[in-house]
């Protein structure tokens, strides 16, 4: 059976032909932003910069950049970048300190994002045959909505599953025959593990492929994936601020992700100097939404620490293809999927007049993420009466499920038992093996 | 007529309550009364000693965040039925028990119960009346 491709005149496209794209699109998107967007247009006269200057991929370094700092000052409508009546939906994510960053799409953002999605799905084989079982969560997350209208358009059975509650999945895969499963790599894993303990081998589960992201997981976790459920397992790669999972995706040679490169164009620069790298050198990865309407974001720094090659593929595909992010450069934790950052955190114990003396401990049981929250006990806080403490506690696991959308463990720890490093308290304790 | 608790606070881990006993023997003070009570991450060990500041002292430089409270120690007949008319006492003036826990003093024929209680005065007075016998911190410290 031969590769298969959603949009063969794009996703195999010779490379001169890819690049006539981008020129063409950056500069009219330039324009864009320009016009529409006066958060950008800004930064651009800060810079002496008017669309006239950009003229093609080539010129792309000179534009400013814009991360998660700029996201948080333009909140809400900052970096809107089509008239209110033009957007017809909405995705969010956490942002740095509690201010979220919510993502607009119109109607042909929609549509490109499930194109780029379903480019996704056929490349982990799926056709109009196939019933495609989306159990990423659905809302304000990208996985579930983006995975689903990409299946639709490539006309599989699809399964609007979204997360949780186990039993009535495993029994949608058996009844329905589901072939393909969309949701993050640990859900899958939990997945594998309840059929196996169910006595299913993998022959008798109709799943044949996976398309697993949103979070980091490694080969390991991929080969055990495969392995319990007898699948391919592919990753996939995508941020709400470009429009959610299928930024990028592999392909059978399940080494590395083709990054959908008529939409986005990648760069990769040195995080601290912003310079950019040359291809094959690990850096930053930072891209330009090129076609978005709503939300076209130019030079976006992802804090993704990765690499990019355009050696041959022999999927066929012409796409650059970026590795599995090897970390980041920023404090982010992605946390079941969520992103947490440990200022958001903090934000929560000041507000609640704890000391911002604490220590955040990230673990993986039962492939399930947990986030423990240790927080020190201060005279001021103690009371003889345990139900006001148990009490302050609830509050404070209350508190952070609204700041990050997760349920955190609170541990009321000694005090002066968080360790101090030179003075630095040592914040984020990441035990997961990845 | 009160007697004062240190209420500590220990983290749910081991060797935490051994640290704080140790600060304790190390200091020469002597626990007349000990509880601990505790949820699945934490606890509080509420003790009451023969010496309250030197206790609070030490326990304060020694980083053990704790609290000073009133509780009622009072002296139980040690025949059967001895605590239930303790109880009666408070069920009819309607004061709530928070916690209480026991301790034997030295003397003879005595078994003693510290009673937490939402109403601290409104019991004292109450059991006095009945002839029950309260005992304070000079008492306690002697026992």
């Amino acid at each position: 059976m031969g590769e298969r491709y959603f949009q063969p005149e794009i996703e195999t496209a010779s490379r001169e032909q890819i690049k006539a794209w981008q020129d063409e699109r950056l500069v009219k998107q330039v324009r864009h932003v320009w016009d529409s967007v006066h958060y950008y247009r800004k930064k651009m006269e800060e810079k002496g910069l008017t669309p006239d200057d950009i003229k093609g991929t080539e010129d792309l370094h000179k534009l400013p950049f814009l991360s998660k700092y700029d996201l948080r000052d333009a909140y809400p409508y900052g970096l809107l970048g089509v008239p209110k009546d033009q957007v017809v939906r909405i995705h969010s994510t956490s942002g740095t300190t509690g201010k979220r960053v919510v993502a607009f799409y119109s109607q042909a953002d929609v549509d490109l994002w499930s194109d780029c999605c379903a480019r996704a799905l056929t490349a982990a084989g799926a056709t109009q045959e196939d019933v495609c079982q989306v159990s990423y969560g659905y809302g304000l997350f990208t996985g579930g909505m983006g995975l689903h209208d990409g299946s639709q358009k490539v006309g599989c059975m699809t399964v609007p599953m979204s997360s949780g509650n186990t039993e009535r999945q495993i029994m949608f895969i058996r009844d329905l025959n589901a072939t393909i499963l969309c949701c993050t790599p640990s859900y899958a894993e939990y997945l594998g593990e309840s059929m196996k303990e169910m006595g299913l081998t993998p022959d008798q589960i109709p799943l044949k492929a996976g398309i697993f992201g949103a979070e980091a997981w490694s080969e390991e976790m991929r080969r055990d994936i495969e392995n319990t459920l007898g699948i391919k397992a592919y990753d996939i790669y995508g941020l709400t601020e470009l429009s959610g999972p299928g930024v990028a995706f592999e392909c059978s040679a399940q080494t590395g992700m083709h990054i959908n490169e008529d939409h986005f164009i990648a760069e990769i620069i040195d995080p601290e100097t912003g310079e950019v790298l040359p291809d094959g050198q690990q850096g930053e990865l930072v891209f330009t939404a090129i076609t978005k309407q709503a939300f076209p974001l130019l030079r976006y720094r992802t804090r993704d620490i990765c690499v990019l090659s355009r050696e041959k593929c022999p999927c066929g595909r012409t796409h650059v293809k970026m590795s599995k992010p090897r970390g980041r450069s920023d404090d982010m934790l992605i946390i079941r999927g969520v992103n947490v950052f440990p200022s958001q955190i903090e934000t929560v114990l000041l507000n609640q007049g704890y000391p911002a003396n604490y220590q955040i401990i990230v673990d993986r049981m039962n492939h399930t993420d947990t986030l423990d929250v240790q927080v020190e006990m201060t005279p001021e806080m103690f009371t003889d009466n345990m139900g006001e403490i148990t009490q302050r506690q609830k509050k404070l696991v209350e508190g952070l499920r609204n700041m990050l959308g997760l349920t955190a463990k609170v541990t009321l720890v000694a005090p002066k038992s968080i360790v101090r490093s030179e003075g630095k308290a040592v914040r984020v304790i990441d035990k997961r093996k990845i | 007529m009160s007697v004062k608790q240190i209420s500590v606070f220990l983290e749910n881990k081991t060797g935490s309550l051994s640290d704080m006993t140790q600060v304790l023997a190390e200091n020469s003070i002597d626990m007349r009364a000990f509880s601990l009570a505790e949820t699945s991450d934490f606890g509080i060990a509420r003790i009451i000693v023969d010496d309250l500041y030197k206790t609070t002292t030490v326990l304060k430089d020694t980083g053990f965040v704790h609290t000073v409270s009133s509780v009622l120690a009072v002296a139980i007949p040690d025949v059967p039925g001895g605590l239930s008319q303790v109880l009666t006492v408070l069920k009819e003036e309607q004061v709530n028990v928070e916690y209480m826990y026991a301790f034997l003093g030295g003397k003879k024929n005595s078994a003693y119960m510290i009673f937490k209680v939402a109403g601290h005065h409104k019991a004292a007075a109450a059991l006095t009346a009945r002839g029950f016998r309260l005992v304070d911190q000079d008492e306690l410290s002697e026992l």
